[in-house]
């Protein structure tokens, strides 16, 4: 019931997610290129995103089974990510060795 | 619950007494099953979203056609309108109706305010030339898929609003703030997972 609840300092968790916030805007605009900046910037999201779960969603105080439901989601969309990947990475492949022969013909 | 009232219930085909996960009702335990299939749903559209984009080679960079001021600040209000919900359960859990009924209200104003401010923004790019089926900065898709991910969380946020209406209605009409509790924690549930998509959508719709 209630009672049994404990209530994080939400103010708190408040405040970082909106430092967080800033934090984004501002690696947007670092000239570490793609990867670091893309890399950076997801860290940044799935910690804000945890940090809804498990103080304003009580995820902290729930059972690990609740957890493992909770999980089951970013699991599965980071295993789609990495079904798509290969497809990506073939389109390029394709596209790199079409451009050049696409092009030839019309310098004769 | 005891051993031999359970395995009782469950000879009669009577719904046991308490959800093994979430003891305080099945509600709860639901709306965390449908929040779970949900987030697949979201996840799926921004895996195919991120698909996409890796394999155009004229994607538009999000942040300089889209602008972020405005949605950074509809980050924050969205942010501000989750203290708002935790903040309505817990003057619910001390029995105070009103404030919780006040909160939740502001709560529902949040959402509001974001799906004006969201209406705003779609209108304004809209006349800049951002169409579902095409765009004048680069791959069409880049329109779809901003109009198919935003316009799903909107949705999501819309329904939300009625949603915390309807529950205000709840805790007014029920006498006793305990009787409403598990009502108010499974809205609060679902408005922070609107609030924790959006994060996500924020950051690979308009960061990256």
């Amino acid at each position: 019931m209630a009672a049994e609840h404990k209530h994080p300092n939400y103010m708190a968790i408040f405040w970082l997610l909106a430092v967080l916030t800033v934090v984004e805007i501002g690696v947007v605009f670092l000239p570490f290129g793609k990867l670091i900046n893309g890399t950076l910037l997801t860290g940044l999201a799935v910690g804000k995103a945890a940090l809804v779960a498990m103080y304003f969603m009580h995820l902290k105080f729930e059972t690990r089974t609740l957890g493992l439901i909770a999980i089951t989601p970013l699991a599965i969309a980071t295993l789609l990510v990495f079904i798509i990947m290969p497809d990506a990475f073939y389109v390029d492949h394709k596209t790199a060795n079409v451009k050049p022969a696409a092009a030839t013909p019309a310098k004769h | 619950m005891s051993q031999a009232a359970a395995s009782h219930a469950a000879a009669h085909g009577v719904e046991p007494a308490e959800s093994p996960l979430t003891p305080e009702s099945w509600g709860k335990l639901g709306m965390w099953i449908f929040l779970a299939g949900d987030a697949v749903g979201f996840g799926t559209l921004l895996a195919a979203y991120g698909g996409m984009r890796a394999t155009s080679a004229d994607w538009p960079v999000p942040y300089e056609v889209l602008g972020i001021n405005l949605t950074a600040a509809m980050t924050f209000l969205l942010i501000c309108s989750s203290v708002t919900m935790v903040k309505a359960l817990e003057w619910l859990g001390r029995g105070d109706r009103g404030k919780c009924k006040t909160f939740l209200l502001l709560t529902a104003l949040g959402g509001a305010i974001f799906v004006g401010l969201q209406a705003y923004e779609w209108t304004h790019l809209i006349h800049r030339g951002l169409h579902i089926d095409g765009n004048p900065w680069g791959a069409a898709l880049f329109g779809t898929t901003f109009f198919l991910i935003t316009g799903f969380h909107g949705m999501h946020v819309t329904g939300g609003v009625i949603y915390l209406l309807a529950v205000t209605g709840v805790v007014a009409r029920r006498p006793q703030a305990a009787a409403s509790y598990n009502v108010v924690e499974i809205v609060g549930l679902y408005w922070h997972f609107v609030d924790l998509v959006w994060i996500m959508v924020f950051t690979f719709m308009y960061l990256l």
